[in-house]
């Protein structure tokens, strides 16, 4: 271990917090466009994980290659969710789709326990835990790779939700859904869409996380109040200020751990997103 | 105008939940004229753009928009068919810039491939709109706004357009500007049914009328008769203003 100097715990903060972006992203996305809190959003990034778990274990592909896998399974999984399950919940009323989630979540976990057992896994390639030195400090290559991939995906969501036919729907749909139907936009059908596209994120999220930490059926639920943070003090929908909220997040655990100890890291955490609401009830960036 | 109807509505019954807000409403819409839907607040009259628009279908009677019945169809449908509808209050996409709002106004597959032409045309009618069109719709102003919401509606490539609260909260210079760009809508043989409440306006720029009360159709008739009907001036002018209601 080289010198903990303060730039070990700023440069870490900002990787993880890439990492907490991306688990946030998808979260954030279908907050911005359908109004829900997808209360199992964290299932969800771990089911990725034990996807990715699977198909490097049994078939012995590299998680980042196994994304071409990982994507188009958790697309399809995310439209048929909106489609047959929580569009039907929006038909009835907006807090179902809530309650419906959270059943999800919950069959999520049990279905986990009983494909992988409780044991904790992790995607341990052959570069996960590598390091990189700048200086005499040393840093994990998969923290690297998280906030790369953060990058990426917060980036490639920006540009679909600015520059395509799709993507101008689902924002049009998220400002305004009366207006939007108005304009011809089929607004389940964008529902779809939108979910379909945050569970895509969602499988990237899992892969780089399930290299980064180790996971059990149950992780899901901490990286939901992670992301839930994350999205909230970035701003309703916002791509940037989730991201910019993720590392916000990172940085104020390993500052807080650096600075006060490892023990009371979260809860510098949690008292920092209680702060920012307090301020800015609509988050950094939020409408 | 042609004697050709490219919309009629026929005794349609609309409820809210259990209320019922429109009652056994027939109207006729012929092809290229302006007409105008004149009612008080609650009168029905945003209920029977969005049954039309296909927000809220009615629970009798039947809409046949160029012969077709589209009473149960969904907004997305109505729209390809060549219906618009610019909802009250503008309801542009406030965080999306001008340029954005008139690409989404071209979203239906019908519109898209004259997207390129539409969009001159909405330039054309409203210069300020190209001047703007990097600006975030959110920042307009009131009359920006409507013109928006008009363009976009422009791009939709409507054969039938339908514009609720015209006026609503713009100062008169700028509704004057509506009303002009209207007409040059109505030239280029758009439809064009129109909600508004101040009745001397709509009375002078309209073809023909419809008046709403409390859910029914009062009076119909072209806008010189009315003008000149006794139930109107005292309703709505003021005149004979003796009798208590």
């Amino acid at each position: 271990m080289g010198s903990v100097d303060v730039f070990t715990p700023v440069l870490m903060g900002i990787m993880l917090g890439g990492l907490y972006a991306l688990i946030a992203l998808g979260l954030s996305l279908v907050f911005g466009v359908m109004r829900l809190i997808n209360l199992a959003h964290g299932d969800l990034v771990i089911l990725s994980s034990y996807i990715s778990y699977a198909i490097f274990t049994y078939l012995a592909v590299d998680p980042i290659l196994g994304l071409v896998i990982t994507i188009p399974f958790m697309l399809l999984l995310g439209f048929l969710i909106q489609k047959y399950i929580l569009g039907r919940g929006f038909a009835i009323s907006s807090e179902t789709p809530l309650i419906i989630a959270f059943g999800i979540s919950l069959v999520l976990q049990n279905l986990n326990q009983i494909l992988w057992t409780p044991l904790s896994r992790g995607l341990n390639t052959s570069y996960s835990h590598m390091s990189f030195f700048i200086g005499e400090r040393q840093f994990p290559v998969s923290y690297l790779l998280a906030f790369l991939a953060g990058i990426v995906v917060m980036v490639g969501l920006r540009a679909f939700l600015t520059r395509t036919y799709m993507g101008r729907a689902i924002t049009a749909a998220s400002q305004d859904k009366r207006a939007a139907q108005l304009m011809g936009i089929n607004t389940n059908r964008i529902y779809g869409y939108a979910f379909a596209i945050a569970m895509g994120a969602a499988a990237v999220a899992g892969v780089f996380l399930g290299m980064t930490f180790p996971f059990t059926p149950t992780s899901g639920i901490s990286f939901l109040t992670i992301a839930f943070g994350t999205v909230v003090i970035g701003g309703l929908g916002s791509m940037l200020g989730t991201f910019l909220a993720g590392i916000i997040l990172g940085l104020s655990q390993t500052l807080g751990g650096y600075l006060f100890g490892s023990a009371s890291q979260m809860l510098i955490v949690y008292v920092l997103v209680l702060a920012i609401l307090a301020i800015r009830p609509h988050g950094l960036l939020g409408r | 105008m042609t004697d050709e109807t490219i919309l009629k509505i026929e005794n349609i019954d609309v409820f809210h939940g259990t209320f019922q807000a429109l009652w056994d409403v027939s109207i006729e819409v012929k092809r290229g004229e302006m007409l105008a839907l004149i009612g008080a607040n609650t009168a029905g009259k945003t209920t029977l753009l969005d049954a039309v628009s296909g927000l809220r279908h009615p629970s009798k009677g039947s809409i046949q928009f160029e012969g077709e019945e589209i009473g149960f169809l969904d907004p997305y449908q109505i729209v390809e068919l060549g219906i618009t509808q610019v909802p009250e209050g503008r309801s542009v996409f406030p965080d999306m810039t001008v340029l954005d709002n008139l690409l989404i106004g071209s979203y239906a597959a019908s519109a898209r491939k004259r997207k390129a032409e539409n969009l001159e045309k909405v330039y054309d009618l409203f210069p300020r709109l190209e001047e703007r069109k990097r600006q975030v719709a959110k920042t307009l102003s009131g009359g920006e706004q409507q013109m928006l919401a008009i363009g976009r509606g422009l791009m939709a490539d409507p054969k039938l357009m339908l514009i609720d609260e015209i006026s609503l909260g713009l100062a008169p210079i700028v509704i004057d500007e509506i009303f002009r760009a209207l007409h040059k809508i109505k030239a280029t043989g758009i439809t064009v049914l129109f909600v508004e409440q101040n009745v001397n306006r709509t009375l002078k720029e309209a073809d023909r009328a419809y008046i709403l009360e409390r859910g029914r159709i009062a009076l119909s008739g072209a806008t010189a008769d009315l003008r000149e009907n006794q139930e109107v001036k005292r309703a709505y002018f003021g005149v004979d203003t003796c009798e208590v209601k």
